[in-house]
């Protein structure tokens, strides 16, 4: 539920000025994340409230540079991961990435859009037009990977697929 | 329900809920939460508080905004010093010649008192639950600037209230050596150097004169002690025990606790050897 999202992300963000005011250094992933899961939980133990209907993805660098992703549900628990998907089709994508996520797939930015974007394409209509990216890199604000970038990598992605299927027929 | 928690409405569900809540006593709120104390029902900044003290007789008793003690505090190179005396006077009689004004928040922060013995021990009581509890939630220490901001904001509910205290939090975090003074008016200022009390202009002039940044562990500390030693001997409000301590990467550690009679003697002798 996208509503919800919006509530929650304004709460989140109100909290991380509020955190930089009174202790003067910025949010700690775990923090902005436990304080989003406290939230969602207090709705699921209170009269006349329903749950959040979103499951969260949290992804950001601490204060002193190193990289967290966090997961968290309506019920309010929270996990930290390496790698994960939510949504519809969260199951596919997430084994997807069990099989191919290893630290030296990742150990290139091209190499870790690729892998995210094969994740995806997995579920997805092919086509540079049903997928977004972000990326994230430490004391940078967050961008987007443009529209001719990704369109670039999806062709690229879809030969390297034909090249194995070719491969394969000939074995 | 929701609508009603919202707006702060109670709704009791027995008869003998809504009596034991209006036999509570409102003025004993800080047993439950320490942050919160009963504020009189004079309206906040329209009357000076201290017009409501007399005596028995009727006469006026005089609050003594004054601070009446020697605290410092100094950054250098080694850590943080600080230094106390340990006299505590209501108007011109020494209550006690014995007073422990370096508080000890845990075995990493320290604070001084100066100013209302009650209000700086409570309040820095107080900072000490907050520092454990956000030790406890985030798995790590918390920060020099954020202990002294919980306290100054805790000060500043009751500013205009009479509350006394010029205090200074110091320690030693991620950032480094950190020391801040925070005061009843609210105000929050990291420094370098800070002397607080009656005495303070005394310990100031013997601290400029003798500091630099890289000092060494022992001189420093004999610096923070000459300055309360001078202050104490100058200061009518200030004497007692000269005590320091040092804040270190590890924590804070307590050097030495010496009587100022016999600080003045060895400085004596040490002169007169000189010449």
């Amino acid at each position: 539920l996208t509503a919800d999202a919006r509530i929650l992300v304004n709460r989140a963000r109100v909290e991380c000025q509020s955190h930089k005011l009174t202790v003067e250094d910025p949010v700690t992933l775990e923090y902005i994340t436990r304080y989003i899961a406290t939230l969602k939980q207090k709705y699921t133990q209170s009269n006349g409230r329903r749950p959040f209907g979103t499951s969260c993805l949290i992804a950001g660098f601490d204060m002193d540079g190193t990289p967290h992703l966090y997961l968290t549900d309506p019920s309010g628990t929270y996990t930290e991961w390496q790698a994960n998907a939510t949504g519809r089709s969260a199951k596919t994508v997430r084994e997807f990435l069990e099989k191919h996520y290893s630290d030296e797939s990742v150990s290139s930015e091209e190499g870790a859009i690729k892998l995210v974007v094969r994740a995806l394409l997995e579920v997805v209509q092919s086509g540079a037009k049903n997928v977004e990216v972000a990326i994230m890199k430490p004391n940078e604000p967050m961008k987007m990977l443009d529209v001719t970038n990704l369109e670039k990598i999806v062709n690229e992605i879809e030969k390297e697929k034909e090249e194995e299927a070719e491969k394969k027929k000939q074995k | 329900m929701a609508l009603e928690a919202l707006h702060g409405i109670t709704r009791y569900h027995s008869k003998n809920e809504m009596l034991r809540d209006e036999m509570m006593i409102p003025d004993m709120e800080n047993l439950s939460n320490q942050c919160q104390l009963a504020i009189p029902s004079i309206p906040k900044g329209e009357v000076n508080v201290g017009e409501y003290l007399v005596d028995e007789t009727g006469r006026k008793i005089k609050l003594n905004y004054a601070h009446g003690t020697t605290t410092l505090g100094f950054k250098f190179d080694g850590g943080v010093i600080m230094a106390v005396d340990s006299r505590a006077t209501s108007g011109q009689y020494i209550g006690s010649g014995n007073v422990k004004k370096i508080i000890e928040i845990n075995p990493y922060l320290l604070g001084t008192m100066a100013g209302g013995a009650a209000d700086c021990t409570y309040w820095e009581r107080v900072l000490a639950k907050q520092c454990r509890i956000y030790e406890l939630r985030n798995r790590e220490r918390i920060s020099v600037a954020a202990a002294s901001k919980l306290l100054a904001n805790m000060v500043y509910q009751y500013k205009g209230y009479g509350l006394s205290m010029g205090v200074m939090i110091a320690g030693w975090d991620k950032k480094g050596p950190g020391l801040y003074y925070v005061d009843n008016d609210g105000n929050r200022m990291p420094g370098n150097a800070f002397s607080v009390g009656s005495g303070s202009i005394y310990a100031y002039g013997v601290l400029d004169s003798g500091y630099s940044k890289d000092l060494s562990d022992a001189e420093a500390q004999e610096l923070g002690r000459r300055a309360i030693y001078h202050a104490t001997h100058r200061d009518a409000y200030s004497g007692g025990i000269v005590r320091v301590y040092h804040i270190k990467e590890d924590g804070w550690i307590k050097i030495s606790e010496e009587d100022c009679k016999d600080l003045h003697y060895k400085y004596a002798d040490e002169k007169s050897a000189f010449s």
